[in-house]
C-alpha cells in the first residue's frame, strides 16, 4: 500500500486522472473497498492537505484530487453511507458567505472517505439554527471565507444554546487559517486547517457520540 | 523634507530611504471616520476622498488607497455587489453562469460603469489635494483572478483544467478591460497600479500551471499598463515564483504572512521589492505591544537595504481592526523603521508568525 500511496499522491498532484484510477484499481484488486478507502484514499487525502498547508501543492490540485477520489469511491462503493441507526447525524453548510468552494472540497473528501453528511447549501444564522434544531443534528460543519461570516459562528452557537442544543461544531476556511485562535473565540469545538482535517474530526465524533 | 513619494521611490530603487515606508491599506475604515455605513460610504466619491484624506492624517501612512471593493469590476460586467454592515462588500451571483457565455462575452467600457467612474473621480480629487507628495495606489483585479468572481471558483478551476480555448478567450476579454481600467486610473492621477493576482499564487495553482497561464497573462497586461505596477497575491504564497513574478515586469510583490519575508527577500535578489506581511485577520486582537513586536519582526526580516514597504498581508485591513492597533503599528515604524537599521543584528530576523 505504501508504494500505491506515493503513486496515487503523485497522480492526483499532477492531475492525472487515469493514473489515479489505475492505482486505485490495483488497490481494489488486493483489498475490499472499505479497506482501500481507509488505508489508501484517506491517508492520501490527508497528505495532500498537509502538502497544501506547507505550500508544496496548490488548491487546484486539492480540488481536482478530491473530486477524482470522490468519483472513484462512488464507483467502487455506490452507497458510501456507513451510518447505522443511532449513528450521529451531521451536515455541512456555508454560513452567510457566497463562497462555496471550501464546502465543495470538504464534501468531496468526506464522501471519498465513506462519510455521508447532509448538504445544507448556504444559510443565514437564524435559518441555520432552526434547521439544526429541527433535524436534531449532532455534528455541524461550517465553512466560511470572509471574516465577518466566520465571526457569525458565535451567533449560531449562542442561538443553538438558547434553544437547548449543543451539537459539535467544526469550522474551517481562510479566516480560521489566518487566526488560529478564532475557532475557539467563536465557540467551535474543532477547526480544520485543510479540508482533509474534516475526516478525523467527523470520525472521532462519530465514534464517541455525546 | 522627504515626502512619502520620495521614500517609496527610493525603496523601490532598492536603496534605504529615511525610514521604512508604510502602507496601511485601510478602505472601510474611512466609513468609520465619517460615521457612515459601508454601503453609503462607497456610494459617493466625495465620501471616499474625504475618508482617505482623514485616514492619511490619522495613521500617517505613505500612500492613499482609493480602492473601493473588488466586486466593482464585476459590476462593470453586469454583476452586482452585496453589502454587509461589518465587512467588505462581495460580488453577487456569477455573471458567467455557463462557460458557453464566454464565447460572446465582450469587455465592458470603463466609461459605462458608474462604480468605476466613482473611483476615477476619487483618484482625481485626491491627486488635486496631494499632488506628487503621496503616492496614490490604483487597483485592478488581474484578468487571471477576475474569473473567480465572474463565474465562481469551482467553475473557473474546471475551465482552467478542461477548456483551454475558452480560458484564452476569457483572458483576452479580461485583458482588454484590465488595461483600459488601469490606464484610466493612471490618467485620473494614480501613481501606480496594484495588480491583484492571488490565483497566480502557489496557494491557488502550481507553478507549472502559473507559467502557462497567469504569468503570460500578467506579462501581456503589465506591459500595456502605462505606469509602475505592484503584484499583490492577497496573502497567497510566493515561494518559488518570486523570480517568475519579477519576470512579468512588476516592481513589487505583496507577500503572505504564512511565509518568511527574509527568505522571499533573498529569492527576490534585488529584482523586485516586497510589500507586507502583517496578518490583518489576526491584527484585530493584537495589543499595542504585539503590534510593535510584529512590526519589528517584519522590518528585521526584510527591511535592510530597502526594497521593502511595510503593509498588511492581504492589501486591505479588516473592518474589525481597531484604531489603537493601527496607531500602534504606525508608532512602531517610527521607533524601529528609521534607517540605518542598526538594531538588526545578523542577516536574519526572527521566525515568521503563522
Ligand atoms: C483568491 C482570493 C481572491 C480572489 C478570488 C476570491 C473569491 N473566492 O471570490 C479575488 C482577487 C477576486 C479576491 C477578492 C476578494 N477577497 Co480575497 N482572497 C483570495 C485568497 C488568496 C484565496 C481565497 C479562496 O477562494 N480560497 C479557496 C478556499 C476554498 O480556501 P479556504 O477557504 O482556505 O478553504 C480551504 C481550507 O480552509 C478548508 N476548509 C474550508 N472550509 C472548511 C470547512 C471545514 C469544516 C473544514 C474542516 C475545512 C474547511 O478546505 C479548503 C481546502 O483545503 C484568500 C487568501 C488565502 N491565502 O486563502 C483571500 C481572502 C479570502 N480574500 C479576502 C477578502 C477580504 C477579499 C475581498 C472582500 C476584498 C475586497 N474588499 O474586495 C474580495 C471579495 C471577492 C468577492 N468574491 O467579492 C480575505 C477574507 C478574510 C477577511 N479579511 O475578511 C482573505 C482571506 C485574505 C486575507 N488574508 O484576509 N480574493
Amino acid at each position: 500500500m505504501v508504494e500505491l500511496k506515493t503513486e496515487l499522491f503523485d497522480a492526483l498532484a499532477s492531475v492525472d486522472r487515469l493514473r489515479a484510477e489505475t492505482a486505485f484499481d490495483r488497490a481494489l484488486a488486493e483489498a475490499p473497498p472499505l479497506t482501500v478507502i481507509e488505508t489508501l484514499i484517506v491517508p492520501v487525502l490527508a497528505d495532500l492537505g498537509e502538502a497544501w498547508q506547507e505550500g508544496r501543492i496548490a488548491l487546484s490540485q486539492i480540488y481536482i484530487g478530491a473530486r477524482v477520489c470522490e468519483e472513484m469511491v462512488a464507483r467502487a462503493l455506490p452507497t458510501p453511507d456507513r451510518g447505522q441507526d443511532g449513528a450521529p447525524c451531521g451536515a455541512i453548510v456555508v454560513l452567510c458567505d457566497y463562497h462555496m468552494l471550501g464546502k465543495r472540497i470538504v464534501g468531496s473528501i468526506l464522501r471519498a472517505s465513506g462519510v455521508a453528511l447532509r448538504d445544507y447549501g448556504r444559510m443565514e444564522v437564524d435559518a441555520l439554527v432552526d434547521r439544526v434544531v429541527a433535524d436534531r443534528l449532532d455534528i455541524l460543519l461550517i465553512s466560511t471565507l470572509m471574516l465577518p461570516a466566520a465571526l457569525k459562528v458565535r451567533e449560531v452557537r449562542d442561538g443553538l444554546a438558547r434553544r437547548g442544543h449543543r451539537p459539535r461544531i467544526a469550522v474551517g476556511g481562510a479566516p480560521f487559517r489566518f487566526d488560529p485562535t478564532l475557532w475557539q473565540a467563536v465557540g467551535a469545538d474543532a477547526m480544520g486547517e485543510t479540508a482533509a482535517d474534516a475526516i478525523p474530526i467527523v470520525q472521532r465524533w462519530t465514534e464517541s457520540p455525546r | 523634507m522627504t515626502t512619502s513619494l520620495d521614500r517609496v521611490v527610493t525603496t523601490l530603487g532598492h536603496r534605504e530611504p529615511d525610514r521604512v515606508p508604510v502602507f496601511l491599506l485601510t478602505t472601510m475604515h474611512g466609513a468609520k471616520t465619517l460615521g457612515l455605513s459601508i454601503r453609503d460610504y462607497f456610494a459617493r466619491a466625495e465620501h471616499v476622498t474625504e475618508g482617505q484624506l482623514r485616514l492619511l492624517a490619522r495613521y500617517r501612512g505613505d500612500c492613499l488607497y482609493p480602492f473601493f471593493h473588488a466586486s466593482l469590476e464585476v459590476e462593470a460586467f453586469g454583476g452586482e455587489t452585496m453589502f454587509i454592515d461589518d465587512g467588505p462588500p462581495n460580488a453577487g451571483e456569477p455573471v458567467v453562469r455557463d462557460p458557453s457565455a464566454i464565447d460572446t462575452l465582450e469587455p465592458p467600457r470603463v466609461a459605462d460603469c458608474p462604480g468605476l467612474a466613482r473611483v476615477l473621480t476619487t483618484i482625481a480629487a485626491l491627486k488635486a489635494r496631494v499632488g506628487d507628495t503621496v503616492p496614490i495606489v490604483g487597483v485592478v483585479i488581474s484578468p487571471f483572478s477576475l474569473p473567480v468572481m465572474q463565474m465562481g471558483f469551482e467553475a473557473y478551476l474546471d475551465l482552467l483544467y478542461n477548456d483551454p480555448d475558452r480560458v484564452a478567450r476569457l483572458m483576452a476579454v479580461n485583458h482588454a478591460f484590465c488595461v483600459e481600467w488601469a490606464n484610466a486610473q493612471l490618467t485620473a492621477g494614480a501613481t501606480g497600479i496594484c495588480y491583484f493576482d492571488p490565483v497566480s499564487s502557489i496557494t491557488c495553482v502550481p507553478r507549472a500551471r502559473y507559467l502557462e497561464t497567469g504569468q503570460p497573462v500578467a506579462k501581456r497586461t503589465l506591459a500595456r499598463i502605462a505606469g509602475p505596477t505592484a503584484t499583490h497575491l492577497a496573502s497567497g504564497r510566493a515561494a518559488g515564483i518570486v523570480g517568475d513574478l519579477a519576470d512579468t515586469g512588476t516592481a513589487v510583490i505583496g507577500v503572505s504572512c504564512h511565509e518568511d519575508p527574509a527568505a522571499l527577500k533573498a529569492e527576490a535578489a534585488g529584482r523586485v521589492a516586497l510589500l507586507g506581511n502583517l496578518n490583518g485577520v489576526a491584527m484585530r486582537t493584537w495589543s499595542p505591544t504585539e503590534a510593535e513586536a510584529e512590526v519589528k519582526r517584519v522590518i528585521a526580516a526584510a527591511g535592510s537595504g530597502g526594497g521593502f514597504i511595510l503593509s498588511d498581508t492581504h492589501g486591505e485591513i479588516p473592518w474589525q481592526v481597531p484604531d489603537e492597533v493601527l496607531l500602534a503599528i504606525r508608532d512602531a515604524v517610527d521607533r524601529w523603521g528609521c534607517y540605518p537599521l542598526d538594531w538588526v543584528d545578523g542577516d536574519r530576523g526572527p521566525e515568521p508568525a503563522s
